[in-house]
């Protein structure tokens, strides 16, 4: 593998989800069952086997085959818990495989979440020391990185401060700056973008163009299909634990976006699609519905239509707020809206019951332009935690069938085509 | 090759194969070599954050064996009447106390070491044994703390120096290898069972009697029990301290010998389970 960077074979993951369901046939039975179950586990926990026996397994990964060329910069897409982020753990030695090889060549750093090993007590100083020691940096290379590191974090004045005084900004740019720092061969990368501002989002896009343009081995896994077409030649498609496809990265994003990959009109969510840390949000379904309230994948641009979002809530949740992004097929965003954005929405709904909601909207009529669009959803409270976000949770397709300006059979550029309000007047007589 | 990383000679860039293991791992302590500056780093951060936002900061370190040999000295002592091998209660006390602490954090620390660090179990590789290492090897610092209230306390009695004051290292290290053997256990299974977090404060409590720390291994004079106790490490641990400050209680040479070969064995088995386990940690813990 001499201009190879990784190469996977055949590479799977399996896991064990929940308990088998129980069915003991008497009481008698049943306690016999549980008297001599835990020395059943104790045993098998000695010879080193998990100790759920027989119960539901689940495939993250399986059969996935690819090659990476030294330098090559290849992105994975994906919908949530196709097995991308499972890659990554593989890949990085986090968890071992069931089955299957990879190859490696060279030094592996991943930026999985960033922050990660930050102790709030420790001042910003000593957070770099320690988060470079985890990441794998030696002293001697943090050192020499060091001055580097706090300039592009901008915290030079509150690096002796700790980190838990530090505004998330801060903490966030901090952290960035660290692992972005490292400098292994290759480079495994997880949805670091999806969080920051704006301008720390574009800071951290520039670094990573300039990581990818060094020449080093960058696997990029992400929701944001920009940064994707931006940063990544080729690309990699995963769906329910395969490689479904590798092309360049257009085509890849294409596919993506307007496939069957992600559905269409409706998108529901399996428990085991949602990640722990969504807890105690529970996303059930997204919706597309025409003006008829039926549910559509394709809704006409002049009558308008609205989204309905499902979800439960396990407890009360203070200060919760849903919304929808609307990106287009290219994954270029439209729009972001809120169900509190409306303050005194806000005001009035401070505290979310917990209990099945409904969060509807309505999109006016005249707004978009003809084409495919991807919905997704969030659920967070502002500032304090993201419950949960899929951001290409379904797609459907406006029809411009009787829009303004549809007697001249021509495409239109842009997302939107608004209705808009048109003066015509006449100044001056003409001269005769 | 059963291990997680092979090392290709030909070439200087490394290729790191990643494939199932089967069986037991092989122990790659080497890459744990390659990590010692995140071991040292992580000793460093447990020290650094151990006392903050504290009042009494890291006096708390001579504050816990002190207190305690306070209480022992009253209860165990002058309410008892225990005796002290002619030695005054509070030396004779302390003088256990010093491993006994020392080996108890280092166990409490270390087997909740993975559990708590789940974030970065789950984010980051890293060898894992590191963890566990770095909670029980902290302590040696609050060790090195209590122990100048021990110089204090002799100067005090005008206590001289015992001939085998030099043997303290070497029980010190005892103290640390059964420390780190048991906590590995603990902390692995920990990490799938809870209920070790529930059952550690029991096993500690225990084991603090089936140790002469509130009373002096020269109660027991049975030859073959005196063998048999020996089977407890911090047994040997206590009495060698007591006897290397105080010169009383000289361990007998058999019981200690049990004692080191107990520690290894619970090390080593400790070292070989911990790795058997480590592979699925991220996905349990």
């Amino acid at each position: 593998m001499s201009d190879l960077a990784i190469r996977v074979d055949d590479l799977g993951k399996q896991y064990r989800i929940g308990e088998r369901a129980n069915s003991y046939h008497t009481f008698r039975d049943m306690l016999v069952g549980a008297a001599v179950a835990p020395f059943r586990r104790i045993s098998k926990s000695l010879r080193g086997e998990q100790f759920l026996d027989a119960e539901e397994t689940i495939w993250a990964l399986r059969h996935v085959n690819f090659e990476v060329r030294q330098g090559e910069v290849l992105g994975i897409i994906g919908r949530n818990g196709a097995g991308k982020s499972t890659l990554l753990k593989l890949l990085s030695r986090i968890t071992e495989p069931t089955e299957g090889t990879a190859a490696i060549r060279g030094r592996v750093g991943s930026l999985l979440e960033v922050g990660t090993g930050f102790h709030p007590e420790l001042t910003g100083r000593e957070n770099i020391f320690l988060n470079g020691a985890i990441l794998g940096m030696k002293r001697a290379e943090i050192n020499r990185r060091f001055d580097e590191i706090v300039d592009f974090a901008e915290v030079e004045k509150f690096i002796d401060t700790p980190v838990k005084r530090y505004s998330s900004g801060m903490y966030l740019r901090l952290a960035f700056a660290v692992a972005a720092h490292l400098e292994p061969e290759i480079l495994l990368i997880d949805e670091v973008l999806a969080v920051g501002d704006a301008a720390f989002q574009r800071k951290c896009l520039g670094k990573m163009s300039d990581i990818a343009h060094e020449g080093r081995t960058v696997l990029f896994v992400s929701h944001n299909m920009s940064a994707v077409l931006r940063l990544t030649e080729e690309t990699i498609v995963i769906e329910k634990g395969n490689i479904v496809m590798r092309s360049p990265s257009a085509e890849a994003v294409d596919y993506y976006m307007t496939s069957g990959l992600a559905q269409t009109g409706e998108r529901i969510w399996q428990d085991e699609a949602i990640n722990a840390s969504a807890a105690p949000f529970r996303p059930i379904s997204l919706r597309v519905l025409d003006n008829q309230e039926t549910m559509a994948e394709r809704v006409f641009a002049k009558e308008g239509f609205s989204v309905e979002f499902t979800y439960e809530l396990d407890e009360d949740i203070q200060g919760l707020r849903t919304g929808i992004y609307l990106f287009t097929a290219r994954g270029e965003p439209v729009f972001t809206s809120f169900d509190t954005d409306d303050p005194q929405r806000y005001d009035q709904m401070a505290v979310r019951q917990a209990g099945r909601h409904i969060s509807r909207c309505q999109i006016p009529a005249n707004l978009l332009n003809e084409g495919t669009y991807v919905l997704g959803v969030n659920a967070s409270v502002f500032r304090v935690q993201s419950y949960f976000t899929d951001a290409y949770a379904l797609t459907f397709s406006v029809d411009g069938m009787g829009v303004p300006g549809s007697q001249w059979q021509e495409p239109r550029r842009g997302p939107v085509r608004p209705a808009l309000h048109w003066e015509i007047v006449r100044t001056e007589d003409q001269k005769s | 090759m059963s291990g997680n990383k092979a090392v290709d000679t030909t070439d200087v860039v490394p290729i790191t194969r990643i494939q199932p293991t089967h069986g037991w791992n092989g122990l790659n302590l080497g890459e744990l070599w390659r990590y010692r500056e995140l071991v040292y780093f992580l000793i460093w951060r447990d020290l650094k954050v151990r006392y903050k936002q504290t009042l009494l900061g890291a006096s708390w370190a001579i504050l816990k064996p002190f207190l305690s040999m306070v209480i022992f000295s009253l209860v165990f002592g002058k309410l008892a009447g225990l005796p002290t091998d002619e030695a005054p209660a509070p030396l004779f006390y302390y003088a256990g106390l010093l491993p006994w602490v020392f080996f108890q954090d280092g166990i409490n620390k270390a087997s909740a070491s993975l559990v708590a660090g789940r974030n970065l179990i789950t984010k980051i590789y890293f060898p894992r044994l590191s963890m566990p290492l770095s909670s029980v090897v902290a302590g040696i610092v609050d060790f090195g703390l209590a122990f100048l209230v021990l110089i204090g306390m002799l100067v005090y009695y005008q206590f001289p120096a015992t001939k085998a004051i030099w043997t303290l290292p070497l029980f010190l290290l005892l103290a640390l290898i059964t420390s780190l053997g048991s906590s590995l256990w603990l902390a692995a299974l920990n990490v799938a069972y809870r209920d070790i977090g529930y059952v550690t404060p029991f096993l500690v409590q225990a084991w603090l009697y089936a140790s002469p720390v509130v009373y002096s291994a020269t109660m027991i004079t049975d030859k073959s029990l005196q063998v048999l106790y020996g089977l407890n490490p911090m047994a040997g641990v206590v009495q060698g301290f007591r006897w290397a400050i105080i010169g009383a209680g000289q361990p007998d040479p058999q019981s200690l010998l049990v004692s080191v070969i107990v520690a290894l064995l619970l090390l080593i088995s400790g070292v070989f389970y911990f790795r058997r386990m480590e592979r699925t940690f991220a996905d349990v813990v």
